[in-house]
């Protein structure tokens, strides 16, 4: 049964119908395939929507809505190995395997997220530098391709769709079948030491020095006064150090609360946020935080509470308003990264458009085929989207777009919206695309397998 | 059926400029597009960005539209040849054309003949064909996309009805039916549709200087140009209006002739 719907991005910036089924068995995905195929109608792989742009948004074709396929079929707790149905959140996950001692060794910003479309993105988490994406911790998958076939893949066994189908935005297939190998945990909580910085270079000297020291790392930069920020850094508690491993845990122990103050619903604070969406606002908001950063402190916070940010504002999202926002991550080599930041970052105040919110990371390359690591770092920066700023913000990521290139820089496509063909192209690099394509050929002869993501950075 | 047929399907979609968060491209469907109001609303919509899909049986007239709207490079219109008359296409050539505009923002319906019988006898054959392409031809677009949309809960449809369709005079009795059958029924989809977060506006234009206003007799106080309607009917379309008078002077003047008694009515030679 396909119903017409409207969909949307995280970002709730795009909104467009598509004919969505919610299949339960790897034989109705394939259905779906040959219903697409005598409709003449492309299909496009969704968990859980939260990519900020196209990535999971097929307008006006098939949307395969996978949540449903949401059984951990497999948990060995000896182990710490799972085997996992698409659908399964990483919400599911840890708190299946918490309890038991393990963790998600990669995990992203929200638990909302599918492990299948963590796989299609290939994420990355505060530890990328230390145990690089999602994808090297796979220890194998299966998919269903287009053509019907179902195809089993490991690091060995059928390598070229493994590193590629990993981070391929489901444009080769569709995953049925996770496998993935959890890290041992001796704590529910985690040392979490923050200091504040001065300037962006002092965050990026951070970010690198701190790396070999820490689990995981993070900056907040304020982009702003372009420079102000703070570095929360965390590491695992070994064991012995807590007392109380058995209790911390629990999921008990792990849930985020639900209430400020113990009073007001936190699911209504982006209502109370909003207001403050606008330069003048959160300058006065970056400021107030960047005055409490100042202390440098250490303490032990749950796992939950360290990992997943996004989820602490429940909805933060609308609080950017009708049009929504953007987000622009950039993935610079060490050596060019504060040079083009600095230009970007300027750029935008020049402009009159800062964003709002700038997070940065430490990372490493990796072995995927539409990798977006790099020996460096990564800036997030999120955008408030309003009718006036459109064409001006548009105009702003173009420009972005041709420092980060000139910088030797790379994208990641959970995140920007913007990025044309052409610039895929030069950072993917011609033979990358050409193996790229010639790989989609053979899994999807009758190139069915599409997504508004696909057709921007690979057709048009 | 669809001119781009030689086309194979990778180079249509292709050729459309992606939708981004920065640059969003709506999408319509635009049924009797070729010439008069439907040319100028297209070249209206293109100009605002607008993503279409445009529909005329005279497909030569409609190659020509469409390649002046896309002359830049930049593909902003797509052409189907249709007939209106050809009821049975339109479910599956709707999903074709949803499919390759990638989305439904807006739907309208602006096919419509006129074959004024003249005040001896009348037409029954002429009368049939109007009902046929104004009405039926409305109502075999209407119900499909107001399903799709209201299973969607997004998107509006435009129906272009007339003044026509307010009083049945002696001039036209099968223009007057056929346009008041439209409305009744935009209105009805209307109420329909409303809770489910579809809006449907009606256009009642008057006089409107194109081929079809040439070929009907009688004085025509207000023409206005194609253009001119397009760009009020355009703002119609963002102000979410219900009913819509193009020339806005009408709304008055058929006000005044809808409460214009029918002792009175019959006995006038309008």
């Amino acid at each position: 049964m396909t119903k017409f719907s409207t969909l949307e991005n995280f970002g709730h910036s795009l909104r467009v119908q598509s004919y969505l089924i919610q299949p339960r068995s790897a034989d109705e995905i394939y259905e779906a395939f040959r219903l697409a195929k005598r409709d003449g109608l492309t299909v496009t792989a969704r968990g859980a929507g939260r990519s900020y742009n196209d990535a999971a948004m097929n307008g006006g074709g098939l949307v395969l809505d996978l949540s449903a396929m949401n059984q951990i079929s497999e948990w060995d707790p000896a182990t710490g190995q799972v085997r996992c149905e698409a659908g399964v959140t990483l919400r599911q996950l840890w708190q299946r395997v918490l309890p038991d001692g393990w963790w998600p060794p990669v995990v992203s910003g929200t638990m909302t997220t599918t492990l299948g479309g963590c796989l299609a993105a290939n994420i990355h988490g505060k530890n990328n530098f230390r145990m690089g994406t999602i994808g090297e911790h796979v220890t194998a998958f299966t998919a269903i391709l287009p053509t019907g076939a179902e195809v089993t893949c490991t690091p060995k066994k059928n390598a070229d769709l493994f590193y590629a189908m990993i981070g391929g935005y489901g444009m080769l297939g569709v995953f049925t079948s996770i496998s993935l190998q959890m890290k041992r945990m001796h704590s529910g909580l985690l040392e979490v030491h923050a200091w504040p910085t001065r300037t962006l270079a002092e965050q990026l000297q951070s970010l690198e020095d701190g790396a070999p020291k820490f689990d995981y790392i993070v900056g907040w930069l304020d982009c702003i006064t372009v420079g102000h920020g703070q570095i929360h850094a965390a590491n695992y508690l070994h064991e012995g150090e807590d007392p109380d491993a058995q209790k911390t845990m629990q999921l008990d122990y792990q849930s985020l609360p639900s209430r400020m103050f113990g009073v007001m619903p936190k699911s209504l604070l982006h209502f109370f946020m909003s207001p403050f969406m606008n330069n003048f606002g959160t300058w006065g908001v970056n400021t107030a935080k960047y005055i409490a950063s100042l202390r440098r402190h250490v303490f032990r916070q749950s796992h939950a509470a360290f990992h997943f940010l996004l989820d602490y504002v429940p909805s933060w999202e609308l609080s950017y308003g009708r049009a929504g926002l953007i987000q622009y991550q950039s993935f610079l080599p060490k050596e060019t990264a504060l040079q083009a930041w600095t230009e970007i970052l300027t750029l935008a105040k020049k402009r009159g458009l800062p964003s709002y919110l700038g997070v940065t990371k430490r990372h490493r390359p990796d072995k995927f085929l539409l990798t977006h690591a790099v020996d460096g770092f990564s800036l997030a920066m999120d955008f408030k989207i309003t009718d006036a700023n459109r064409t001006r913000l548009h105009q702003l990521t173009q420009e972005f777009d041709r420092i980060v290139l000139d910088a030797g820089g790379r994208f990641y496509f959970a995140k920007n919206s913007e990025t044309t063909a052409e610039t895929a192209r030069a950072f993917y690099g011609e033979e990358t695309v050409e193996r790229f394509k010639r790989l989609k050929k053979r899994c999807d002869p009758n190139g069915l397998l599409e997504s508004d993501l696909y057709r921007r950075i690979f057709v048009s | 059926m669809n001119l781009q047929t030689h086309l194979e399907k990778d180079e249509m979609t292709s050729s459309l400029t992606p939708s981004t968060p920065l640059q969003p491209r709506k999408r319509a469907i635009l049924v009797g597009a070729s010439t008069g109001l439907g040319a100028a609303l297209a070249k209206k919509l293109a100009r605002h960005g607008w993503t279409l899909a445009l529909l005329s049986r005279r497909s030569a007239v409609l190659a020509d539209l469409c390649a002046g709207l896309n002359a830049d490079g930049v593909t902003r219109a797509l052409a189907y040849e249709h007939d209106v008359m050809n009821y049975a296409e339109v479910p599956a050539l709707l999903k074709r054309i949803v499919a390759d505009l990638g989305g439904l923002d807006l739907f309208i319906f602006n096919s419509g003949i006129n074959l004024p019988p003249g005040l001896e006898k009348m037409n029954a054959t002429d009368d049939i064909q109007m009902i046929a392409t104004n009405l039926s031809g409305a109502i075999a677009w209407l119900a499909p996309v107001g399903d799709l949309m209201k299973e969607s809960k997004s998107g509006m449809i435009v129906g272009i009805s007339s003044v026509a369709g307010d009083r049945g005079r002696i001039a036209n009795p099968g223009y007057n039916t056929s346009k008041a059958g439209m409305t009744t029924y935009l209105e009805a989809l209307r109420n329909r549709l409303t809770r489910h977060g579809v809006h449907v506006l009606t256009v009642k234009p008057g006089f409107i200087a194109t081929d079809m206003l040439r070929s009907s007799a009688g004085p025509k106080p207000f023409t206005i140009t194609p253009e001119r309607a397009a760009d009020d009917i355009y703002k119609a379309i963002l102000k979410r209006k219900q009913t819509f008078y193009t020339h806005p002077i009408w709304k008055w003047i058929m006000l005044a002739i809808q409460h214009v008694p029918s002792v009175i009515f019959r006995r006038l030679s309008f």
